[in-house]
């Protein structure tokens, strides 16, 4: 049954919910990797987390209004709309050194994550509310998707990775050094919120699939097992997106042929495998090449060391 | 009686800066800052630890803000002549482990003439290329930056300033932790500049060979202390004056 997920033999729906997911752990991927040099790993978790009480809103207005409460853009434009809120509040937090950044964070995500807690378990006791799968939000439930909504993912993980390829030059200055981009006329802030824009629109968009918990391993996790291999920013952008693809898809294959697996923890679940063989294994910056480089060193100075002593007694 | 032929105006200063003052949230590290570099001149900055030399080239740029204060760059105000100055920062100030080559980070210098938004032309290639074999790097393009010593780092920054043909280059202690060699070819790619009628401005710490290099300093505690040609202005009093202890002469030989 995992071979038949992993082929696409699993059924149509099955077939294009493992397609859409994986179109859209290549955009993460691609995104993540601009993330993880930029150092906004934390606020996009933030973001992330900050994200369930604008579904769990967006489905408690639809249900006062009488109308479909199930639809996916209208969750998700809750979901854009709160996670931007968090991240407004940290920059008001941050402002004027009220508050550390570390801290400002850790405030949004837990506020928001408990927040996004209470809404759910209230729409949990609505008579529709435990068919709504909303819980799915939280760590991702990919077998539940309707074919139409991850053709909408794939689609807008398409285009998340069209604007990557487009503003690749710019981002790769304002990540190496901002300093040098704003000299030279680069819009700095303008870019550092398109960047943060794009990160939460990929959060968004993932949040039904890989869940709000989760979504951002599957930006930093390929992010920082490319940067172990690629000495060259395109080639780790690349890399990313082809891990976070990879990933998604095992990942989605695997949890829709195990019933009741998660599918975002099992997509992070794999993305840190990968991260691991990286780790041991990466030509120059694996642990392996590293301990063999050191016993070389060693080695060489050993030997250095017995020479010298030759040469001394030779002398004497 | 004829009129006098109009004298020709003499070029305007590269830098020009009058009554600069900077904070940072509310505390004052620049106060009333004037100094001008006449252009084609090699100039430093000079002074103490948290003295404001990296926060008056900051905000000389505009990349923090100044209370107040007039910046003029070739007579104009910034935003007017931004593709004639090149900034290079302190080389601690960015993450050397970042995934790009040394040609990489010298065409950086080339996007602005030509664009953000499409793939570096060859030709553009070779003179970001050229820019490199200008330091002496030229065999290191392809190398990882993060694989590069301290002082060729130095000079793949001062590399990328080149590939921006700037006019006036503004230079936070490009000699700070460089090995002998790169310290000449760097010296070398000053004077060149100058002959070609650059201007440079650089923070520097090295007291010892500030008279040989500069022609021009600012010295800076916080305010002007001095400033102007080196030759009057660099003297035993000024120097005590800016690092509030007497400097031994010696040391400047």
């Amino acid at each position: 049954m995992l071979v038949d997920a992993l082929t696409f033999n699993a059924g149509y729906n099955a077939a294009v919910v493992v397609l859409g997911t994986a179109a859209f752990g290549l955009a993460a991927g691609a995104v993540g990797a601009f993330v993880l040099l930029r150092g906004r790993a934390l606020i996009a978790d933030a973001a992330a987390h900050a994200t369930l009480p604008g579904v769990a809103g967006a489905y408690l207005l639809a249900f006062t209004l009488g109308s479909d409460q199930r639809g996916l853009p209208a969750l998700l434009a809750g979901a854009a709309l709160t996670s931007a809120l968090a991240v407004l509040a940290v920059h008001a937090l941050t402002a004027r050194g009220r508050l550390k950044d570390d801290a400002a964070m850790a405030l949004a995500l837990s506020v928001g994550f408990g927040l996004g807690m209470v809404l759910l378990s209230v729409v949990q006791a609505l008579p529709t509310g435990s068919q709504a799968g909303l819980k799915g939000f939280i760590l991702g439930q990919a077998a539940g998707m309707l074919a139409r909504d991850a053709v909408l993912i794939a689609l807008l993980a398409a285009a998340a990775g069209v604007l990557v390829a487009l503003f690749f030059r710019p981002l790769s200055v304002l990540c190496f050094d901002p300093a040098f981009a704003a000299t030279v006329g680069l819009p700095v802030r303008a870019l550092d919120g398109a960047l943060l824009s794009l990160m939460l629109a990929v959060a968004i968009i993932g949040l039904s699939a890989v869940g709000a918990l989760m979504v951002v391993g599957l930006m930093v996790i390929p992010a920082a097992t490319a940067r172990l291999l690629a000495n060259r920013l395109a080639v780790m952008v690349g890399l990313s997106a082809l891990f976070g693809g990879a990933s998604a898809w095992i990942g989605a294959a695997v949890s829709a042929s195990q019933h009741g697996l998660p599918t975002g923890a099992t997509i992070v679940l794999v993305a840190s495998a990968l991260f691991t063989l990286a780790l041991l294994a990466a030509p120059e910056r694996g642990v392996v090449a590293e301990a063999m480089r050191r016993a070389v060193a060693a080695r060489r100075r050993k030997h250095a060391a017995a020479g010298q002593g030759c040469a001394m007694s030779i002398s004497r | 009686m004829r009129a006098p032929d109009p004298v020709p105006l003499p070029p305007e200063p590269a830098l020009a800066v009058q009554g600069l003052s900077v904070a940072y949230g509310g505390t004052p590290v620049l106060t009333d800052v004037s100094w001008q570099v006449p252009a084609g001149t090699l100039a430093a900055i000079i002074g103490p630890n948290g003295a404001g030399k990296s926060t008056f080239l900051k905000a000389v740029l505009g990349l923090i803000p100044s209370l107040c204060g007039e910046v003029r760059l070739f007579g104009r105000p910034l935003a007017e002549v931004r593709c004639r100055v090149a900034y290079l920062p302190q080389r601690a100030s960015v993450d050397w482990d970042f995934p790009l080559t040394a040609l990489e980070v010298a065409a950086q210098g080339r996007y602005p003439h030509v664009g953000w938004f499409r793939p570096l032309p060859r030709r553009e290639r070779d003179r970001a290329l050229a820019a490199l074999a200008e330091v002496g790097l030229a065999d290191l393009a392809h190398r990882r930056i993060g694989a590069l010593s301290g002082g060729q780092q130095q000079r793949v920054f001062l590399a990328r300033a080149l590939a921006l043909e700037a006019e006036l280059m503004l230079m936070d202690e490009p000699f700070a932790g460089v090995d002998a060699a790169s310290e000449t070819a760097i010296l070398a790619v000053l004077r060149r500049l100058a002959a070609a009628g650059r201007t440079v401005i650089a923070v520097h710490h090295d007291l010892a060979t500030a008279p040989a290099t500069f022609s021009e300093v600012l010295l800076l505690n916080r305010r002007v202390i001095a400033a102007g040609p080196m030759a009057t202005t660099f003297t035993a009093e000024a120097l005590a004056e800016a690092y509030g202890a007497p400097i031994p002469l010696a040391a400047l030989a």
